[in-house]
């Protein structure tokens, strides 16, 4: 059906205008010479000098790297929990514990990240107290809590991909004798490898992306990227922080595009496939 | 379905459910706990709970901490405005969003996956950093007034940074995506027959719409709001970053009652006191997720 009326789309675009506008300014502002950030000194700029001064931060590179690590623990661990959650959610039907799973993988959603955050921090405290581990909050903490508020959306990525297949194919291959593990093996994995991937991706940025909580379970020596962004920028800009954001834009663009490219190429290869069958078939 | 043995299936369904346990839901039991007690200097920086009096168990419940937070009018103010700033922003949002999510919902097949795109990728960008540059928009000698200026609309600079407005804008920016999606999905499943009936019958688009999509896309509309407004009310950057220095959001509240003055058993009532006000959309939400999965089965 068509659109009657211009107001719709002339709001999605200037809403995509207003999503895009204070992106496009931080990629520009990181070229300019001036300290002043929001002031263009034409003369000198473009510049790259913000870019070098970035690859000479110590703190920054140290933060970013600490950041990759903890995000790839995370992402891994909150696939595992999450994959299982999303698993027993869509396929085991009603099991004694289903609401109570279901509200807990809904809720760290929603919950605000300060209330998530501290009563994560109060609990690693109290677990201390009691057995004597974690010994104070650092890089440990943080991953349990990335693990934690991750592996939800992860929770809600697996099961919804997996609503969307019936289970005949699985049944089916039990039927036919395979074992629990071959039918895993076989027939689900490959079904929500797609779904694992993107929930793998989520989580990897939510990881790496995350102040708040982090900031609550983090300790001296262990502060993430993030935090030292936060505690540059919360008293002015710094134009270092644009040239930052710029590399990272570029990073998911360009992550993005790729995979947008890969996964036309396969379908047009599978379409092929199916074209190049049914001739044979004649 | 039978798809694992019964040992097999508890495995699965176990090993989440006590992750979360011990991770979520013990950790709410132990915030509860912390908010009667009181504040003393010692480590932990609070007192017991049972206390052993000549070999026989005392309970220690204090109130004092909540009574705190009813007497000083600091922290009254500051839940009311985060509930305002939350439901102003949200009700922009959704202002913003359902018109987005319309027209792409009635786009072509060709542009609605890359609209959809366009408007899921600042997600993956760094929140914080989008945050921050709105810093640079909106300052005094930032890029607004520098165009305003040039322009000639304005003659002096207008003081937007640090105001409700920023705040406003700086969530209804960071959450727009979140409205959008839940709206798209709902839209897109619209039955357009109905709509071109209605036009047959000779009712004005206006009144198709109040009468036909607005209703139909009404589960979208709560689902959205309640994924905007529930994190909002305890939004903590944007506030902090972007918003007064004299009216604080209960986010910032917190974390100030614990970082700044250490005092545990404040902050725990305070996040106790959030989540009692939000129960009740946390729950609706919960049930609606159950019933967008239940539905695409």
């Amino acid at each position: 059906m068509k659109t009657r009326g211009l107001f719709a789309p002339v709001m999605l675009v200037l809403g995509l205008v207003f999503l895009y506008i204070p992106i496009l300014s931080m990629i520009v502002f990181s070229f300019n010479n001036s300290r002043l950030v929001t002031v263009w000194d034409g003369p000198h700029s473009p510049t790259l000098k913000w870019y070098v001064a970035l690859a000479h931060n110590e703190q920054i590179l140290g933060a970013a790297w600490l950041s990759i690590r903890i995000a790839l623990v995370s992402a891994s661990g909150a696939v595992v929990l999450g994959t299982l959650a999303g698993m027993a959610l869509a396929r085991f039907g009603t099991f004694r514990g289903r609401v109570l799973l279901a509200g807990m993988t809904t809720a760290p959603i929603v919950m605000p990240e300060v209330i998530t955050g501290l009563s994560l921090l109060l609990f690693f405290v109290a677990l201390e107290q009691l057995i004597g581990w974690p010994r104070g909050v650092g890089a440990v903490t943080i991953t349990l809590a990335h693990i934690t508020f991750c592996m939800a959306y992860v929770t809600v990525v697996v099961q919804s991909r997996l609503i969307g297949f019936d289970a005949s194919l699985e049944e089916a291959a039990m039927d036919l004798g395979a074992r629990p593990v071959q039918v895993f093996m076989r027939i689900t994995l490959p079904l929500i490898l797609p779904a694992i991937a993107s929930g793998w991706l989520l989580a990897f940025t939510l990881s790496w992306d995350d102040l708040v909580i982090t900031q609550f379970v983090a300790g001296p020596g262990s502060s993430t990227l993030p935090m030292v962004i936060f505690s540059k920028v919360r008293f002015g800009v710094t134009p270092d922080v644009n040239a930052l954001a710029t590399i990272m834009v570029m990073l998911v663009a360009s992550g993005i595009a790729i995979s947008t490219v890969w996964m036309r190429y396969r379908q047009k290869r599978r379409e092929r496939d199916v074209q190049l069958a049914a001739a044979a078939n004649l | 379905m039978r798809f694992t043995p019964a040992g097999g299936r508890r495995l699965i369904a176990g090993i989440p459910t006590v992750w979360l346990l011990l991770l979520f839901l013990v950790p709410f039991l132990i915030v509860f706990r912390i908010s009667f007690s009181e504040v003393r200097l010692a480590i932990p920086p609070y007192t017991p709970l049972i206390t052993w009096h000549h070999g026989s168990p005392q309970f220690e419940v204090h109130g004092s901490a909540y009574s705190f937070l009813f007497t000083d009018p600091l922290y009254i103010s500051s839940y009311l405005y985060s509930l305002k700033v939350a439901a102003v922003s949200t009700l922009f949002c959704l202002l913003i969003g359902y018109p987005m999510a319309y027209a792409i919902a009635r786009s072509g097949a060709a542009w609605r996956s890359l609209l959809l795109m366009l408007i899921v990728l600042p997600f993956w960008t760094s929140f914080l950093l989008r945050v921050y540059a709105w810093i640079g928009l909106l300052k005094n000698n930032g890029v607004i007034n520098n165009v305003l200026l040039y322009l000639g609309v304005i003659h002096h600079p207008l003081a937007l940074l640090q105001t409700d407005f920023a705040v406003y804008i700086g969530i209804v920016y960071s959450y727009l995506p979140f409205m959008i999606l839940p709206l798209y999905s709902n839209l897109e499943k619209l039955d357009v027959t109905l709509l071109e009936a209605a036009a047959d019958l000779g009712a004005r688009p206006l009144r198709a719409f109040l009468r036909i999509t607005l209703p139909q896309s009404f589960a979208g509309i709560v689902a959205g709001s309640l994924l905007v407004f529930i994190p909002a009310v305890g939004e903590y950057v944007i506030p902090t970053l972007l918003g007064r220095t004299d009216q604080l959001m209960i986010g910032r509240v917190l974390s100030d009652e614990f970082f700044e003055n250490r005092d545990w058993p404040v902050a725990s009532a305070v996040a106790i006191l959030v989540l009692m006000i939000l129960v009740i959309p946390i729950m609706l939400f919960q049930r609606m997720e159950r019933r967008e999965l239940e539905a695409s089965k």
